[in-house]
């Protein structure tokens, strides 16, 4: 009797659960409110089947409990039964199965006027590519990723000179229009995540992959990297902003094109040595780990960074000057900061971009 | 069948003579069986307190100094690693194949004694292979189980030196023993059955762990070649996985290669090993249920039919688990049909497993409640599967904590419950004591009612978005902090629940010297296995004669016979004496 009462008590639990959870699907902000209704079609059904299965259980366990003088029944088969049962079932699943494959055909079917634009993921930060004003972007390489060439476009290509390059992790988007993500990773799998848009799609090095969707309102929505990228995976975090057409656009003006960004690389040291220390921060991959806002990541923050006194996994601690700087980008499991793990690569670096690089961290820290 | 009158002439050749060889290098089934037990069970405790940490992490983030974003993802990936492969893979077919189908099927032994031995010291070496990782620079591989390239080989990633080199040596190792083990598995099943043991009268739990066998000497080749590609790759260079990339700002000497192939590989034998964990669980359930209920299972044959075109469909849903891993959109049609297909075979099971119980004579023994935990828990496991197997739903479900529930309840859980189910049922004869029955219930309630607690919930975290592997949620707006005390919740009731094992463990150690002695057959069940001459069974099983079957393994509460239990082995004699009268005892003549 225990059982059973206990066996009720999980159903019921469980539905109670489900009304008064305050957790539930992020509020959508995209066209796909379908794949809510297949979802919520889904749950609906699984339900119905668990609290069926539940209760009939805990019905069985009581009326058919142990007793001395009874005897069990003997019914090896009952086709009649089995074949109800199989037909229930298979209406069950073509019930979740037809709306689920009816949303995936508008999925696969990319809307032809969609904005296009492109998510560079690397570790651990994404960056944003959209084409200029002939509407096509410029051919890339792998190869062709250099510090000064970020998203490796060939320099000669002329649809890519009015490529638009947002580097930070912060993207702009037009409501109600359809956008298409194409997706490039220049290290490893990553995957473009915006829990309110409800569509995902991996960003797999070597090949372009991609997603549509129409965001349905304006708003800030959070982009997560969710296809586990190494160590720093949990701080690969983006931004979406959606907001109206004039809106994105003027923001668009603001972000350099790739011709611009190269005639920059082209005049040396034109920014100052600090900025080209950003520009080969970013490149290199050091924002991933490292934040320049003071919040903490998989490395220490930059921000106040140099001249600060730092206290060693070792208890010993040490001034933070430009030798100590040099000495963590070459060997960085030499004097590793107390409270963060030894998982930093050595880099080699030149001494040029050593000395841009620590002009950086002391412009950070002003 | 055919082998026994050699086979019976040089028994004694193979009966052990020392200490060392009856308990050590043993060929004998039972006792190899113990040793995969005791060593999954020992390295499944090891995984049991990286999920304790891992919990602890994410219940009071950055309350523990020592759990940083590496210790993190290396307890993740070896959590994972070694429940599935080095504790249910070993425990389901090593362990319990190996102990349970030469005694279900009438059977001296396997029919490969010495290879048998082999393969539990093989996979002894692989369980220290993984773990000597613990005990290197840079400590064990961080890459999550899947050990997804180009991540998984590159210095992003936490043991990208010598652990992920030890934890690909130690799976290759690991496929090698098992294949050693399963060939003998399949053999003994198709060659070594006693007299009148047809297939159609095989036990399920035979069924469950001969067709998860063929599955798994079919799936694990495709890991295996993904993990010798795959140490190419990260030891002389190769880039069958690795196209051109640029980490940490500094190009590569890869290019050419497909991370989605690794994928399509680890897949293929990863869907698969799903059910090569679940098969062998849906068996010893199938005759846990009928055994406690007096009854017997209800659709023998659908249910034998049923494990086959699972195993079969398993084997053509692979990419579900890649739905948006960048392959090609139009094969999620494809793996969305077979994956919800197989849905029905396997609902098929439960609806039996529960028809059982209609009209049975229910015992509610420690084993029954494991068993009837397990058909709830899988139920739970098996729909949510639905919301992920219909590409759709995927996408927005996919790699969040919804997952996490899912796969924890339909192939952590469930199968943990059926093993618990197991053993408790089969202890008596595996060392002719019964475990305590006040422990097994005070470990069954804490354990069905916790795990349901910490997964249930968990499943809303999904449908909010919470993504899986993230070592922290800090600063994220769209989780609001409510989700953090369910975090913590959760993380309270996991622990508790792990440290309820150790009642477990205690019973175990406690039970096998001093419990209650339990006769051959204390469940009065039908399966041959409780008739062996000596419990616990001698090297050789049977005596001087094997069994002779004559019904199916599922003659309980037979109307007209004098007991609620016919023996397999039991011949009824109908007034007839003579040669046919001599054979009353079922044994063979």
């Amino acid at each position: 009797m225990t059982v059973a009462i206990l066996l009720v008590v999980i159903a019921l639990a469980s539905v109670l659960f489900h009304a008064l959870s305050p957790w539930w699907l992020t509020p959508l902000a995209s066209n796909w409110h379908q794949m809510d209704a297949t979802l919520v079609i889904t749950l609906w059904i699984s339900a119905i089947v668990f609290v069926a299965i539940v209760l009939f259980i805990a019905y069985a366990v009581v009326r058919f409990r142990y007793r001395p003088e009874r005897r069990a029944a003997y019914e090896p088969e009952n086709k009649k039964l089995e074949w109800w049962l199989i037909g229930l079932t298979s209406v069950g699943v073509v019930a979740m199965l037809v709306p689920g494959l009816y949303v995936w055909a508008e999925f696969v079917d990319i809307p032809k006027d969609a904005l296009t634009f492109e998510t560079v993921g690397q570790q651990w930060q994404w960056s944003f590519r959209f084409p200029g004003q002939d509407g096509r972007m410029g051919t890339v390489d792998a190869e062709l990723i250099k510090p000064d060439n970020p998203f490796g476009l060939f320099p000669g290509n002329p649809f890519g000179q009015d490529d638009v390059l947002v580097q930070g992790s912060e993207v702009h988007l037009p409501v109600g229009r359809p956008i298409k993500v194409l997706l490039r990773a220049k290290d490893v799998l990553h995957d473009f995540y915006v829990p309110h848009f409800r569509v995902r799609m991996d960003a797999v090095p070597g090949m372009v992959t991609g997603l549509w969707f129409t965001p349905t309102r304006t708003g800030r929505f959070e982009l997560a990297c969710s296809e586990y990228c190494g160590v720093g995976h949990h701080t690969m975090r983006g931004l979406v902003v959606v907001e109206e057409e004039a809106a994105f656009h003027a923001w668009l003006k603001t972000q350099p094109t790739f011709a611009q960004s190269m005639s920059k690389v082209a005049a040396g040291t034109g920014d100052g040595l600090a900025a080209r220390g950003r520009d080969l921060a970013q490149a290199k991959g050091c924002l991933g780990c490292h934040s320049v806002d003071g919040n903490r990541s998989a490395g220490p923050t930059w921000k106040g960074l140099y001249g600060k006194t730092e206290t060693l996994a070792n208890g010993s601690t040490v001034v933070v000057d430009d030798d100590y700087l040099k000495k963590s980008i070459s060997d960085p499991n030499a004097m590793i900061v107390k409270g963060y793990s030894p998982v930093m690569p050595p880099y080699n670096l030149s001494g040029e971009e050593l000395d841009a690089l620590i002009a950086y961290t002391k412009d950070l820290s002003k | 069948m055919m082998a026994q009158t050699p086979y019976q002439e040089s028994l004694h050749l193979h009966d052990p003579q020392s200490f060392w060889t009856k308990y050590v290098w043993s060929q004998d089934h039972k006792v190899i069986a113990i040793q995969y037990v005791i060593t999954a069970v020992s390295v499944g405790l090891v995984a049991l307190v990286l999920s304790g940490l891992m919990r602890l992490q994410l219940g009071f983030p950055g309350s523990f100094s020592f759990i940083d974003p590496t210790s993190y993802y290396q307890y993740v990936t070896m959590h994972g690693m070694i429940m599935i492969i080095y504790l249910l893979t070993a425990l389901l077919l090593g362990g319990f194949g190996n102990y349970l189908i030469p005694l279900m099927v009438g059977a001296r032994d396997m029919v490969f004694p010495f290879v048998n031995m082999m393969s539990y010291w093989v996979y002894l070496l692989s369980v220290l292979v993984l773990m000597a990782s613990f005990f290197v620079p840079g400590g064990p591989t961080g890459a999550g189980w899947t050990l997804y390239p180009p991540q998984a080989i590159l210095p992003g990633t936490p043991g990208s030196g010598a652990g992920i080199v030890l934890m690909l040596v130690s799976l290759i190792i690991f496929i090698v023993a098992f294949t050693m083990g399963g060939l003998n598995y399949v053999t003994t099943v198709l060659q070594a059955r006693t007299r009148g043991m047809t297939l159609m009268r095989m036990p399920l739990s035979v069924w469950g762990i001969f067709t998860a066998t063929i599955m798994a000497l079919l799936a694990f080749p495709a890991l295996f070649v993904g993990c010798v590609m795959l140490l190419l790759d990260r030891v002389v260079g190769s880039s069958f996985f690795m196209p051109a990339v640029t980490s940490m700002g500094q190009q590569l000497d890869y290019g050419g290669g497909s991370p989605v192939l690794f994928q399509h590989l680890f897949w293929f034998f990863g869907h698969p090993e799903v059910y090569i964990v679940a098969l062998p669980a849906f068996g010893i359930i199938s005759d846990l249920i009928s055994t406690h209920a007096r009854k017997n299972i209800f659709g023998y044959r659908v249910m034998v039919w049923a494990i086959v075109a699972i195993g079969v469909i398993s084997f053509i849903v692979w990419a579900h688990h890649m739905y948006y891993s960048g392959m090609n959109l139009y094969l999620g049609f494809f793996f969305a049909v077979t994956t919800l297909i197989i849905a029905i075979p396997t609902a098929i099971k439960v609806y039996n497993w529960v028809l059982t119980l209609w009209h049975g004579n229910i015992h509610l023994s420690v084993p029954m409640l494991f068993a009837i935990a397990f058909v709830i828990t899988f139920v739970i496991g098996g729909l949510t599967g639905l919301f992920l197997g219909n590409v759709a739903v995927d996408l927005q479900l996919g790699d969040t904590y919804f997952v996490v529930a899912h796969f924890h309840m339909v192939m952590g859980v469930s199968p943990i419950l059926a093993i618990f189910g197991g053993i408790y049922h089969w202890f008596p004869k595996a060392t002719g004591r019964m475990l305590n029955d006040t422990l097994g219930k005070l470990h069954f309630w804490v354990t069905f009612l916790g795990t349901y607690a910490i997964y249930f919930p968990m499943h809303y975290l999904g449908f909010l978005g919470v993504p899986r592997r993230y070592y922290n949620f800090e600063s994220f707006e769209f989780i609001p902090p409510s989700a953090q005390t369910l975090q913590a919740i959760i993380t309270v009731v996991a622990l508790t629940v792990g440290v309820f094992q150790l009642v477990f463990v205690f019973n175990l150690a406690w039970s096998a010297f001093k419990g209650k002695r339990a006769d051959g057959n204390p469940w009065r069940a039908t399966t041959l296995e409780w008739q062996t001459p000596d419990t616990p069974p001698v090297h050789g099983n049977w005596g001087p004669r094997l069994p002779v079957v004559h019904r199916w393994a599922y003659d309980y509460s037979v109307p007209g016979a004098d007991q609620d239990f016919l023996p397999q082995n039991l011949e009824l004699v109908v007034a007839t004496a003579g040669h046919e009268g001599q054979r009353a005892q079922g044994s063979e003549a």
